[in-house]
C-alpha cells in the first residue's frame, strides 16, 4: 500500500483545476460555469490545506477558510443574478449574454 | 544711460506688440500713431546716446541675460553702445520714424493698416538687435529677424501673386547667403572659442591667415546676400513688390546696409587679409557698374530706385573693402537719407498716378505735385553728389579712397558709374516731373499727398542737404573705433582737379539726361523705336538676362531634381515605410477586432489562454534566470 504523500494532493488539485478550467472554457449554461468555477477554487482548496499541513503552519489552511467564505458570496449574489436573468429572458444560455458586443 | 539703451531697444518692439493686438481688426489709426510714437522714443533716447558718445563718453555695454551657457559655450543676451553702433541706430531710427509717420498716410486705404504697423515696428526692433548686439549671435538674430520681417514685407500684399514670389525669392537667397555667414560664425568661435566682438577679434591677430581668409570670406558671402552684391542681386530689384515706404525703410535705408554694418563692425578681421578686402572693393565696383547701368533702361520708377541703391552699395563695399571703413560707415548714413527721401517720394507719384509705375506715361507732374518734385530732385542731387549735398560728401571720399590707394580700375569704374548716376537719375526726375504731361492719355488726375506726409518727409529733406556738414564731427567720433585713416590727396592741384572734374562730368551727365528726357518729344515706348530694338538696350532692360539664366539654368533643373526625388524617393520609400507602418497597425486592430465579440464565453477562453500565455513567460523566465550561468557557456560556444 503506497503512502499518500503530498504530491498525490497536487496532482489531483491540478487534475481538478484542468477540470474547472475545460468546464469554464466549454460550457454554454450559465449554471455549470458556476459549478466549474467551484471546482477551480476547491481545487486551490486542497492545494492550500495540502501544503499547509506538510510545512505544518497553519496559514494555508485559513486561506482555505477564507476561499470558501468568498466563494459562499460569490456564489449567492450570481446564483441571485442568474435567477433575474433567468425571469427577464427565460434561458440562462451564455450565447444570449452578448449586450456588451462592441 | 543703460535706460535709454533699453528704450531705444524695445520701445520698437512694444510698438510692433501694441499694433499686432489689433492685427484682426479694421484700421484703427492708434495702431499707426502709437507705434510712430514709440519710434519716436526709441529716436529721442539713441540721440540722447549720441550726445553721451560724442561728449566723450564711454561707450556702453549691457549685458540683460544669458542666452546659453552650456560647458564652454557662454552667450549672453550682450548689448554695446559704442561709436559704430551708435551711428547706426541714428540711422535706423531717423529713417523709421520718418518712414512710420509717413505710412500713416500712405497705408489710409489699406486693409492690412495695423497689420504693416506690427511689421514695420518688428522690423525696426531687429534691426536694432542687429545693430545693438555685442556678438556675433546676437547679430545673427536680428540679422535673421530682419530677413523674416522683410519677407513680411514684401509679401505684404500676399493676394498678389508677384508680391509672394518676390517675397520668397528674396527669402531664399538670403537663406543662401545665411548659411555663408553661419559658416563664418562658427569658424569664429572653433578658432577663437568666443563669440564675443571684442575678445574674438583680440585674439584673431595670432591665427592662422588661411583661417581668418577662409572667416573673412564666409562672413562676407552673408553680407553678400543681405546687402544684394551679385550674383546674389536679382531679390532686391523684385522686392519692390512691397509698399513704397517699406522699400524706403527696408529695401534702401536700413536692411541691405546690414552686409556693410557687418564688414565695417569686423574690421580688425578684414585689416588681417587684404587681399580678401581688395576683392570686396572688386566687387563693389563691378556691382556699383553693373547695376547703374541696368538702371539706365528701366521703365519702372522703383526698380530704377533699387538699382541706384544696389550701386550705392557697391561703393561703399569699395570703401568697406579699401579699408576705409568710417568712410563707407559715412556714405551708408548719407545714402540711408537721401535714399529714403527719393522712394518716399515715389511713393507719392505713386499714390497720385494711381499705382502707375512707369515714368514714361507720366510727365510734367512738377505742377501738381510742387513738393515732392523739390524733394525728389534734391535726393537725386545728393545722390548724383553735387556739392554741397551729402552725396558730395560721401561719394567724392569714396572716388579719393580707390585714387589714394592707387586703385585706379576701381577709381575709374566708380567715377564712370557717377557720371550714369547722375543720368538715371536725372532721366527719373525729368521723365515724371518735366515734359509733356503724358499721364492726361491715361485718364489720371494726380494729386500732392497729405500735408503730413510731406512734412514727416522733411527731416529727411534737411538731412540729405546737410549730412555732409558732420563730416569732421562723425570722423572724430567713430575713429576712436575704427581706423583713423583721414584719406587727402597729396597734391592740392590734383585734389582740385578731381574734384572739379567729377563735377563737371555729373553735371554734363544731368544736362544730358535733361536735354534727353525733359521735352516734348518724349513718348511712350512702344517698343518699335530704333533705341529699344538695340541689342544692348535688350540685354540691359533683361538685366543682362540673369533672372533668365537663374530661372532656366538653376530653377527649372532643382525643380526638375526636386520633382525625381519626390516622386521616387519620398513616395516610393520614405511614405511607403511610414504608410507602412500606420497600415500594419491599422490590419492588427482590424483582424483582431474579433476578440471582443462580447461573448462571455469567448471572452473566458481568451481569458485563459492568456493565463496560460503568462504563465509559461514567467516558467520560461525563471527557467533562464535558474540556468543563466549553463546558457552564458553555449552561447559563448557557439561563438556569439
Amino acid at each position: 500500500m503506497m503512502e499518500i504523500g503530498l504530491n498525490h494532493y497536487l496532482i489531483l488539485s491540478t487534475i481538478l483545476f484542468t477540470i474547472g478550467l475545460i468546464g469554464v472554457m466549454r460550457r454554454k449554461n450559465l449554471l455549470l460555469l458556476f459549478f466549474a468555477t467551484e471546482i477551480l477554487l476547491n481545487s486551490v482548496n486542497i492545494a492550500f490545506a495540502a501544503i499547509s499541513h506538510f510545512y505544518g503552519d497553519l496559514t494555508g489552511q485559513m486561506f482555505a477558510f477564507f476561499v470558501i467564505a468568498i466563494a459562499a458570496s460569490e456564489v449567492a449574489v450570481g446564483l441571485g443574478l442568474l435567477i433575474v436573468w433567468h425571469k427577464r429572458h427565460g434561458t440562462i444560455d451564455l450565447d444570449s449574454l452578448a449586450t456588451m458586443r462592441g | 544711460m543703460e535706460f535709454y539703451l533699453y528704450l531705444a531697444l524695445f520701445a520698437p518692439l512694444a510698438g510692433s506688440l501694441f499694433a499686432a493686438l489689433f492685427g484682426a481688426s479694421p484700421k484703427t489709426l492708434i495702431a499707426g500713431l502709437v507705434p510712430s510714437l514709440l519710434l519716436l522714443t526709441s529716436f529721442v533716447s539713441s540721440t540722447i546716446l549720441l550726445v553721451h558718445i560724442l561728449g566723450g563718453g564711454a561707450p556702453i555695454q549691457v549685458e540683460m541675460m544669458t542666452w546659453m551657457a552650456t560647458g564652454d559655450l557662454y552667450i549672453p543676451f550682450g548689448f554695446i553702445v559704442d561709436q559704430v553702433s551708435v551711428t547706426m541706430m541714428m540711422v535706423v531710427t531717423v529713417v523709421s520714424t520718418v518712414v512710420h509717420f509717413y505710412s500713416i498716410g500712405y497705408m489710409d486705404h489699406d486693409k492690412g493698416f495695423n497689420r504693416f504697423f506690427s511689421y514695420l515696428s518688428a522690423f525696426v526692433f531687429s534691426m536694432m538687435v542687429l545693430v545693438m548686439s555685442d556678438n556675433f549671435a546676437g547679430l545673427f538674430i536680428g540679422w535673421e529677424g530682419v530677413g523674416l520681417c522683410s519677407w513680411l514685407l514684401i509679401g505684404f500684399w500676399y493676394h498678389k501673386e508677384s508680391a509672394t514670389w518676390a517675397a520668397n525669392e528674396a527669402f531664399i537667397m538670403n537663406r543662401i547667403a545665411d548659411l555663408g555667414m553661419l559658416i563664418g560664425i562658427f569658424l569664429v568661435y572653433w578658432n577663437t572659442g568666443t563669440l564675443q566682438y571684442a575678445e574674438a577679434f583680440a585674439l584673431m591677430p595670432e591665427l592662422p591667415t588661411d583661417i581668418l581668409v577662409l572667416m573673412g570670406i564666409f562672413l562676407f558671402i552673408g553680407a553678400m546676400g543681405k546687402s544684394a552684391q551679385f550674383p546674389l542681386h536679382t531679390w532686391l530689384a523684385d522686392a519692390m513688390e512691397g509698399p513704397t515706404p517699406v522699400s524706403a525703410l527696408i529695401h534702401a535705408a536700413t536692411m541691405v546696409t546690414a552686409g556693410v554694418y557687418l564688414v565695417v563692425r569686423a574690421n580688425p578681421l578684414y585689416d588681417l587679409i587684404p587681399n580678401v578686402g581688395l576683392f570686396i572693393a572688386s566687387l563693389g565696383a563691378f556691382v556699383a557698374l553693373f547695376a547703374a547701368s541696368m538702371a539706365l533702361v528701366n521703365r519702372d520708377m522703383k526698380r530704377i530706385i533699387a538699382y541706384s541703391t544696389l550701386s550705392q552699395l557697391g561703393y561703399m563695399f569699395v570703401a568697406a573693402g579699401l579699408g576705409a571703413y568710417w568712410v563707407a560707415l559715412f556714405h551708408l548714413m548719407a545714402h540711408a537719407f537721401f535714399k529714403a527721401l527719393l522712394f518716399l517720394g515715389a511713393g507719392n507719384v505713386m499714390h497720385a498716378m494711381h499705382d502707375e509705375l512707369d515714368p514714361f506715361k507720366m510727365g510734367g507732374l512738377k505742377k501738381p505735385m510742387k513738393w515732392t518734385f523739390i524733394m525728389m530732385t534734391v535726393a537725386s542731387v545728393a545722390l548724383a553728389g553735387i556739392y554741397p549735398l551729402a552725396g558730395f560728401f560721401s561719394k567724392d571720399l569714396i572716388l579719393e579712397v580707390a585714387m589714394i590707394e592707387h586703385h585706379y580700375i576701381i577709381y575709374s569704374v566708380l567715377l564712370f558709374t557717377a557720371g550714369m548716376t547722375a543720368f538715371y537719375s536725372f532721366r527719373l526726375v525729368a521723365l515724371i516731373f518735366h515734359g509733356e504731361e503724358r499721364y492726361k492719355l491715361f485718364g489720371v488726375h494726380p494729386h500732392e499727398a497729405y500735408k503730413f506726409m510731406l512734412i514727416a518727409m522733411a527731416p529727411l529733406l534737411i538731412l540729405a542737404v546737410i549730412a555732409g556738414s558732420f563730416k569732421m564731427t562723425y570722423f572724430e567720433m567713430v575713429t576712436a573705433v575704427l581706423p583713423a585713416t583721414e584719406y587727402h590727396v597729396h597734391s592740392v592741384v590734383t585734389y582740385w582737379i578731381m574734384t572739379i572734374g567729377t563735377q563737371l562730368f555729373v553735371i554734363l551727365a544731368i544736362a544730358f539726361a535733361y536735354k534727353k528726357y525733359a521735352n516734348s518729344s518724349v513718348k511712350v515706348p512702344d517698343g518699335t523705336s530704333k533705341m529699344e530694338n538695340r541689342l544692348c538696350y535688350k540685354i540691359l532692360s533683361n538685366q543682362y538676362y540673369i533672372p533668365y539664366i537663374f530661372e532656366e539654368y538653376l530653377v527649372k533643373p532643382y525643380r526638375e531634381l526636386s520633382t525625381v526625388l519626390w516622386k521616387h524617393v519620398d513616395m516610393k520609400i520614405v511614405d511607403a515605410t511610414v504608410d507602412g507602418i500606420a497600415g500594419i497597425i491599422y490590419s492588427t486592430g482590424e483582424k483582431t477586432r474579433d476578440m471582443q465579440s462580447g461573448n462571455l464565453s469567448t471572452m473566458l477562453k481568451w481569458m485563459v489562454a492568456g493565463t496560460v500565455g503568462l504563465l509559461s513567460l514567467a516558467v520560461v523566465f525563471g527557467l533562464a534566470v535558474r540556468y543563466s550561468a549553463e546558457i552564458k557557456a553555449i552561447l559563448s560556444g557557439l561563438g556569439v
